[in-house]
């Protein structure tokens, strides 16, 4: 089961050059959507107008090389690894959903252009169920325990709303084209309207770019981006740059009560998740 | 001044949801991020500002007496036992405080209640109230005091 291409089976029925021109499409779709989100909610210029203005005001000017290193910074902790995330569980099931996602539209890629007929290696589609499984448990561990109209506002798991478009069509389309595949190699008949029906939730997530909040993978980096050039040019967006690591603050009288106490001084109200409405 | 959120900065974690003690800071049913429903009927008292791990919540400032172009911002680092505020006024001046939030590690300092053995007869009918006089230390070395603490009084006002 985890070493067939689910692909070649539809290659009886279609020509291959249908399922390409169909992911071709879905990737079209994701690049207007993502420009159209931009353009409609002007958060384009909204990151040039702040980044020009954290420019101006920034006591230390930032360029060049430390710009980069910024940019690579950003890019492994903040992309790879999930690093804006306070909760480590949250961060685990956007990890597991993240790569799994990647993983998974690689390997579809693949399995698609290159090997849509043809005998196919076993590591193709052995991606492509890890990458799937990946979204089905980070998703659904994030849809029914972790989202926070669940954990914060005492919601029921099944109260869906519009903020719910692109992670419920992702899980849509993962376990329903997951369920074609495995009953494809069963032979069973049934595989056919799974099929239709991962097909129309494919066509929802990645056709509802504009509305969804697939985009999120484009102004997320910006953001912490930003977030991290307006640190190291001394604006700080504002925020407060005093600390106790500094000598000359550990000396004030203010800070009197705190001279012999540890400078770890543990958790606060993140020791207990926020559970308390 | 009534909150407001940044989006792109919020993560949805609901802190802010949790801590609000008016109830008024809600996650938004498109965008699933932190939104302040009601901001007339903010109490401007911070804690969710506070409370923000990615201090994505700013204070929107009435324009009559916080015209455009000041900033007040906190940033409460529990690690270090710190809270510090950064003023920032129209014409470009700036304050900045630092002040301890905590003295012991966090949760260190819990008063064990549960381990308290029942009150007595006797203290029921005490005009005491709980704890009292051990509490204020009426019988033990007198009142607690700055010097008894250690400490001593600066004159003028210490930042």
């Amino acid at each position: 089961m985890f070493t067939s291409n689910p692909f070649a089976a539809l290659s009886e029925f279609w020509s291959p050059l249908v399922m390409q021109s169909y992911v071709v499409l879905m990737a079209i779709a994701v690049a207007a959507g993502t420009l159209f989100d931009i353009v409609h909610k002007g958060s384009a210029r909204y990151f040039f107008d702040h980044w020009r203005q954290s420019k101006s005001n920034g006591i230390q000017k930032i360029e060049g090389g430390e710009l980069m290193s910024i940019a690579v910074q950003t890019a492994v902790v903040d992309v790879l690894a999930s690093g804006e995330f306070c909760n480590a569980r949250r961060r685990v099931a956007h990890l597991l959903t993240m790569y799994g996602f990647v993983i998974h539209v690689v390997a579809t890629a693949v399995l698609v252009f290159l090997y849509p007929a043809a005998p196919t290696p076993a590591l193709w589609p052995q991606l492509w169920w890890i990458g799937g499984l990946m979204i089905l448990v980070g998703g659904y561990w994030f849809w029914f325990f972790i989202r926070v109209d669940v954990a914060a506002e005492g919601n029921s798991p099944f109260r869906v709303m519009h903020a719910d478009l692109f992670i419920l069509s992702l899980l849509a389309s993962v376990t329903l084209g997951l369920i074609w595949a495995w009953l494809q190699t069963r032979g069973s008949a049934a595989s056919g309207p799974f099929f239709g029906l991962h097909i129309i939730a494919t066509t929802v997530l990645y056709g509802s770019v504009p509305w969804s909040k697939f985009a999120h993978m484009f102004f997320k980096p910006a953001a912490a981006f930003e977030k991290r050039v307006s640190k190291a040019n001394g604006t700080a967006e504002n925020l407060p740059t005093l600390t106790r690591d500094d000598p000359e603050q550990q000396a004030r009288h203010s800070m009197e009560l705190l001279r012999t106490a540890p400078m770890d001084m543990g958790l606060g109200i993140k020791r207990e998740p926020p559970r308390h409405y | 001044m009534p909150t407001f959120v940044y989006m792109t900065r919020c993560d949805g974690c609901g802190h802010c949801v949790d801590i609000c003690p008016s109830d008024i800071m809600h996650i938004d049913k498109t965008y699933r991020r932190a939104y302040n429903i009601e901001p007339s009927m903010c109490w401007e008292c911070y804690s969710c500002v506070k409370a923000c791990p990615q201090n994505a919540i700013d204070m929107r400032g009435y324009a009559d007496f916080a015209p455009l172009g000041h900033s007040v911002r906190v940033q409460r680092d529990e690690q270090k036992g710190t809270i510090a505020w950064k003023i920032k006024f129209r014409n470009g001046t700036e304050k900045n405080f630092l002040s301890p939030i905590t003295t012991k590690p966090w949760g260190t300092a819990i008063p064990k209640l549960a381990d308290v053995p029942g009150p007595s007869k006797e203290m029921r009918d005490s005009q005491l109230l709980y704890n009292e006089p051990k509490w204020i230390r009426m019988d033990d070395g007198g009142l607690r005091t700055l010097e008894a603490a250690g400490l001593k009084l600066q004159k003028g006002v210490a930042y």
